[in-house]
Formats: structure tokens, sequence, C-alpha cells
């Protein structure tokens, strides 16, 4: 069941399980990583191809193969770095020193890198980024994928919101496909190519798309244009349109889905792979994650909901409650930053505004959400995800009941 | 006395020593890296004991803002706190508060100042700094002094090196923890070599663990600065530890080691890698300039360290002043940049071969041979000969 395609020598996937339902669970294999990953599987967000805040000294402190799958950006290296100088130094594992990881870009970071559907023509596709507005063209792209030398790249995709005009987001569809051509054309050898999918809220243009790049040759798929305004009720049908029309052997990833039920919900459509700024949001809002990983039980956790910020889920560590807290953030948690600390140290690096907090909370929630991804795993391959998403969104459920009844669950208001 | 100090070998009036405190064995000379808060910008505790730094420094004012040091008392003290094994040194927060806050005044009692949170008038005490400081419960505690700036002049700093004096005594009275804490003195007394010597003498008879050489690094001119160190760690005791505090530069640290002290502290690594400055054996570099951006070079390509043996200048251009991420790494640098020069001045001190150290040092920073003229007078004080590495006379001045 490996994938095996002409563009990618190197990449290998293969499903292993299925849960009742479309969630399953795979292999993907890469070279350089030194161990295969299980998906579904989360790739970590960085700034210009390191984690924000965590050094690459202490990268293998976070559990691995798992952690070893970086999400880059090239439009990031557009502030001070030539095309140039990154192949002259010969690319993406040169660069960052980190050779047994395994590097996937796309433009879009969901961070400082947003698609701009106005700016967008026939030519290229506009982003909003740290440089300002930028057109990039699908020739400049693969000029910027040829000297990264990513282990999987997508192709550059003209992602619109979801409340754009139908002719918009055919257009968006139509220029998506066009561009998926040009970058194969462009591609270089030994990076999997995966063809990217849009067709914002419209079921029959997210299945025109995904029929269209499915007759591609390519290693896998990236679907887009999702987190872009469409409401977490639509998105169901909307992703399972998608993946009905790709092949079941090659993996999929998507853009835009951060939080957990949002990752519980790509999963239940067989999505693979995933980005997220979820970690990046609760680690600058203070937030550590806290939910159970074995189980997850109800009413497993005893910190007192009246606590500004603080849930089920997750604690606010600016809250005074932690003051002389010298307890780890989670107790038995393996990570750096329990190992070493407590919730007082935090509360006082966070009230003093010193870096280190951001760099404590972003290994302890980057370890926990790798172990939130791992429980996915484990759900799938016992044939119980169903039952494991309804668990996880009841538990939040229960408790947003009680404060509010808005539960249009868009990244802001829940970080 | 809660410190053992042996030198291990010397080369006129240089020293390298052992210095056993009650949380680490340490070896002179030493740079300790200041960590205001409870913590060293950007690097973790584990970054810190890797890239082998000895002792940090702890800012007593800040501390007692947030968390406060009853807090710290209550969780255990700030080695516990901060979770920092090695060894601690805490200021008496005196410093800080004439340095920092515009209405600080100094009378007989203590340091007067506007609390900062609530704007009411606060008199810091020597009493209750050392109480403080027993508190927070570093290795090395600072007596309170009366701070001056060193571009003053006249009967104020007189009048600060005795009331230094006299504080002394009442910082001796109220330590708490002797057997588990060293209370350094301060010497004081401006660039007036009269009032060094009054001061030195009173602390030396009160016998205490070690001293530390104040007022410096404050604007003073370069030939005063290394004067008044030479003069102080002339007259204090052979076997017990010199501070001089607030100092420095790499250049400093290796004069001043020279001429006889034992441990600095300063801001500047840290301070200055977050404005995009990295310490190298040239001097400085400045990675924003663009002729970084596409310099495929590590750091310093003479550099062991973590940074230097994975990260182009390019790469790092494109994180400074933009990325913590920048900062973090350049601060990783610059630190060990810093303990690497205290590990060889120690290590050329035992071995013999300090000169030779010393002029390599000075042959990279000044490579036509430019070395300041307060350098060599220091060197010459100090019995090194610099001669291989300074051009002759006429050539300099061309
Ligand atoms: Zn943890
Ligand atoms: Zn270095």
């Amino acid at each position: 069941m490996s994938g095996s395609n002409s563009t990618s020598t190197s990449m290998k996937f293969a499903v292993r399980a299925w849960s009742n339902g479309r969630a399953r669970a795979g292999i993907l294999h890469l070279p350089c990583c030194p161990a295969p990953i299980e998906t579904p599987s989360l790739l970590l967000s960085t700034r210009k191809g390191l984690p924000p805040f965590i050094s690459p000294d202490l990268l293998p402190s976070l559990p691995s193969p798992d952690s070893h799958l970086l999400q880059v950006s090239p439009l990031h290296f557009l502030e001070g770095l030539s095309i140039k100088t990154i192949s002259k130094i010969g690319g993406l594992h040169q660069l960052l020193a980190l050779h047994d990881y395994g590097f996937v870009a796309f433009p879009r970071d969901s961070i400082q890198c947003l698609p701009e559907a106005k700016g967008s023509n026939k030519t290229g596709a506009s982003f909003e980024t740290p440089c300002g507005r930028l057109l990039i063209k699908p020739v400049e792209y693969m000029e910027m994928i040829s000297s990264m030398r990513p282990e999987l790249w997508a192709t550059l995709a003209d992602e619109v919101p979801a409340w754009v005009t139908e002719k918009r987001n055919k257009a968006s569809v139509d220029r998506t496909i066009k561009w998926l051509d040009e970058c194969i054309a462009l591609s270089p050898a030994g990076g999997a190519v995966f063809g990217s999918i849009v067709g914002g809220s419209s079921s029959e243009e997210r299945q025109r798309c995904a029929q269209e790049v499915a007759r591609r040759n390519i290693a896998g798929y990236w679907i887009g244009g999702f987190g872009l305004g469409e409401s977490m009720d639509e998105r169901p049908a909307l992703l399972n349109v998608v993946t009905e029309f790709l092949p079941e052997e090659k993996p999929r990833l998507i853009s835009g889905l951060g939080l957990p039920e949002e990752i519980l919900q790509g999963v239940a459509a067989g999505v693979d792979l995933f980005d997220s700024t979820y970690i990046y949001h609760l680690t600058l809002g203070g937030f550590a994650l806290t939910f159970p990983l074995d189980r997850m039980e109800k009413n497993a956790s005893n910190i007192a909901s009246s606590d500004a910020g603080s849930d089920l889920r997750k604690i606010s560590l600016r809250a005074t409650i932690f003051r002389k807290d010298t307890t780890p953030i989670v107790e038995g948690c393996k990570c750096y930053t329990c190992q070493n600390h407590t919730r007082a140290y935090i509360n006082h690096l966070l009230n003093v505004h010193e870096m280190l907090a951001q760099i404590l909370l972003e290994i302890h929630n980057t370890h926990h959400f790798l172990g939130f991804f791992r429980s996915i795993r484990e759900a799938i391959k016992e044939g119980r995800f169903e039952e494991f998403k309804k668990d996880f969104v009841q538990s939040r459920c229960d408790q947003l009941a009680v404060a509010a009844s808005d539960l249009s669950l868009s990244e802001m208001s829940l970080v | 006395m809660a410190l053992r100090f042996e030198v291990l070998g010397r080369f006129n009036r240089a020293r390298a020593a052992q210095l056993t405190l009650p949380h680490f064995v340490c070896q002179t000379p030493l740079f300790m890296p200041v960590g205001t808060q409870g913590t060293i910008k950007g690097l973790t505790t584990s970054q810190l004991e890797e890239i082998g730094c000895q002792i940090i420094l702890g800012n007593t004012y800040h501390l007692a803002l947030r968390p406060t040091s009853e807090l710290i008392d209550e969780l255990g003290g700030l080695h516990k706190f901060m979770n920092w094994p090695r060894a601690m040194l805490t200021d008496s927060g005196g410093f800080q508060m004439v340095s920092l806050l515009h209405l600080a005044d100094i009378t007989e009692k203590g340091v007067t100042f506007q609390s900062p949170v609530d704007g009411k008038p606060m008199l810091l005490t020597p009493e209750e700094s050392i109480q403080i400081q027993n508190r927070i419960g570093a290795d090395i505690i600072m007596a309170l002094d009366d701070v001056v700036r060193t571009t003053i002049t006249g009967p104020r700093i007189e009048e600060a090196m005795y009331r230094t004096l006299r504080w002394i005594d009442r910082c001796i009275a109220a330590h708490k923890r002797p057997h588990e804490q060293n209370l350094f003195g301060i010497v004081q007394g401006g660039l007036d070599p009269k009032l060094r010597d009054i001061c030195v003498r009173g602390l030396v008879d009160r016998n205490l663990p070690g001293y530390a050489i104040g007022g410096l690094a404050g604007g003073e001119d370069k030939d005063s600065f290394w004067r008044v160190v030479a003069q102080c760690t002339a007259a204090l005791p052979e076997d017990k530890p010199r501070y001089v505090m607030g100092v420095g530069y790499p250049l400093d640290i290796v004069v001043c080691s020279a001429l006889g002290a034992d441990m600095y502290d300063c801001v500047y690594p840290t301070r200055t890698a977050r404005f995009g400055t990295a310490l190298v054996p040239e001097g400085v570099l400045k990675l924003k300039h663009r002729a970084m951006a596409d310099d495929t070079r590590p750091i310093d390509p003479t550099c062991a360290c973590m940074v230097c043996k994975n990260y182009t200048r390019a790469y790092i251009h494109s994180l400074v002043t933009k990325d913590a991420m920048g900062s973090q790494l350049l601060s990783y640098h610059n630190l060990y940049y810093m303990l690497q020069l205290s590990r060889n001045l120690h290590s050329s001190i035992v071995q013999g071969r300090f000169p030779q150290f010393v002029c390599d040092f000075l042959q990279k920073m000044f490579p036509k041979g430019d070395v300041p003229e307060w350098v060599c007078n220091a060197m010459e004080v100090a019995g090194i000969d610099i001669s291989s590495c300074c051009a002759p006379v006429s050539s300099a001045q061309d």
C-alpha cells in the first residue's frame, strides 16, 4: 500500500489502520528522519525554519520522531536572506543544521504570512507578509523551493476566504490547477510534491478541484482554503467531499485547522498531516495545555473554572493562583519544562515579561500537543476514534455551556 | 565565612584560583552573567550549565519587587525557584535604585526612593538589604554601599566612602546566614587614591570573605579605571577573592585579571546580543549589517559553541532584531565567548603562559598593533611584556 510516484524518490507513505469511518493511521517515511513518523501527525510551526522559541539544542528534548516534521514558509526568508545565499549554503538542512528533520514547505503560515485574495491575480498569489504585501508567481515560488530543498512542498495556491463570490471561488480553483501544472513542470528533483486543493465553501468547487488534482502524478495533497471564515458546522461536509475524491494511498496535509476540535474534524475526514498555530497562540498568551492525554475524562482537571482564562484544556499561568504553586504544569509530564520548572516560576517569568516564559511554554505545549496526536493515533488503531472525538468535544461543551452560548470556535476566542 | 579560595597559579599579579562556594566549585578568573529577574534573558538553566557558567548574578532590587524576597524564601530560595544548581550572587539593590530611579536619595539611614509600585517613599537600609539577600539565598551577597557616580568629584565622594565603611558594620551585624552566604564588602572612594586606600584598609580590618571594587564602569576614563583596580588589588588580601563590579568588556577583563582581579559581571554580552552584536576575538561583529546577508561563515570560525558550529552569519542576520531566536542564539554565543575567555585566562595562568595569552588576545583585537595606551600602561604595572603585539610608536601614529 505504500505510495510511489515519479516526482518523489524519497518519501514513502502507507495507511496502516482505519477506525470506524474515514479516520486513518499511517506511516510517513522520510530518509532524513531517524524513524518513520506515524500519522495523523503535527507539523511544528517555525519562524525561518526554527520553532519561534525552542532553540535547536533544545529540540531533541521533544518526543522523537513525532517532533521531526517542521513546517517552513519560504516567504519568511524574504526578510533578510536571498535565494542565492540559501542555495550557496545548501538548502534548509544546512541552513538550519537540522539534518534529521523533515521540512514541509508552503507559503501560508497562518500567523505572519496569510493569503490576501484581493491582491491575487492570474499571474500569482498575493500574501500579507512581514515585508508587506507580496505577489508570488509560480516561477518565483519554485525558485524558492529549489534553493531550499524541503522534503515535502505544496504547489502554489490561490486561497480565498469563505465569503467570496462564486465567480471568484471558481477562478481560484482554475488558477490553483494551472499553477499546479506550472509548479510540477518547474519542480526540482528530490522533494515530494503535494498538489494544492482549494474550492472555498463550495462543495462543487471542492470536488472539481480534488478530482482534477487527483489526476496528477504527485506524492500527496495539500488542502488549503480552510480556517478562512467557514463555520465549524459546514466544515465536515467540505472536508469529506475533498478526501472522497483523493486516492487512499497518498498522504493528505491540511493548513489552517489548529484547535484540537478542528484537528479532530480533519482526522475524521481522513487527513494525515496538520499545521497548527495553536501552540504559538497559547504560548504567547501565557497558557499551558493541561488536558489528560490517556483518556479524555470529563472531570479530569481540578482547576477552578473561575480562574481567569483557564478551562479544562489549559491553564493561564499568569493567574495569581499559581504564584506559589510549586508543582509542574502537568504532574508526570516528561517535557523539559515540567521536569525542571514549577508553575510559580513560569508565573513569575510571565509577570516580569521574561523570554524564558515563552521558551518553557512552547516546549511544554508542543510536547503536550504531540501527545494529543499520539492519543488520536491510538484511538484510531483501537477502532474507537469516533468515541474519542465525541468525548473530547463533549468535555469542552460541558464547560462552555456554563460560560457562554456562543460556540463560534474562532481561534482567537478560544486562545 | 562560607567559601574557600585557593590560588592554583600566578603570573606576577595575575592569579588563577579555585573558589569553593556552597553551591559550586568555581575556577577564577570568572565572568558572571547577569540574570536580573531570576533568569538570564533567553537561555535555559541547562544551557547555562552547558556553556560552563559557574555563577549567575541576581538583582536584589528587581527580585524584591517581583516575585518578592518573601515569596522566594517561602519557596526555598532563588536556587530552587529558578532551578539553578550552581553558584549565585546578589547585589545589594542600592546601585539599581540610584541608577534606575530618579528620586533616590541617600541619607545615613539608607537609600530612600519612591516605590515604583505605588509612588510612596520607601527606605532601603543596610539591614534590610541584607535581610532581603538572606531570604534570596545567594552564595555571595553584597553589602549596601553609598553609590556615587565616578564622574562626580569633591566632598560627596569622601562622604560616600566613609558612609560605606559605617554601613558595612550594620551589614555584618544584620547578616543572619554567615555560614551559608558570603558577605562581600565594596571598596568605594571614587578616583581618589587616598580615599580608596582608607576604604580598603577599613574593609580588610573587618576580615570579610571577599571584596569588591565598586564605583567603576560608570564612564570614567580608562586610565583612571585601571589605576583604581591596580591600587585596590595590590592592597587587598592575597587569600580572598576580588570582584570588579559592572566590568565588562573582554578587554577590561583581561586587563583587570592581569592586575590581580578574579570576578566580573556585566549585562553587556546579553544586552548587546539583543541589538544584534556578537563578541568575537577581533572585537564585535554587527550582524545587522547588510554585508552579513550573504556571509556564509560562522559568527566566529574559532568558536566551538553550538551557534558557531551550526549557523552562518547570513542566517543570524535574517533573525537578529526581528525574531526572538536571533537574540537567543546571539546571547548563547556571547555568553559562551565570555566564559571561554574566563577559562582561557584561568588555564593560561595555571600553565604559565599568561603573557602569551594576553599577547595573542591583543593581537587579534588590535591587528595593526594600535593597542590603546591605557592597556600598555596597565600591562607595564602588571609586569606583562606586550611589546610583541604593539606597533612601534611612530607607525602607530600613522
Ligand atoms: Zn510538560
Ligand atoms: Zn560561538
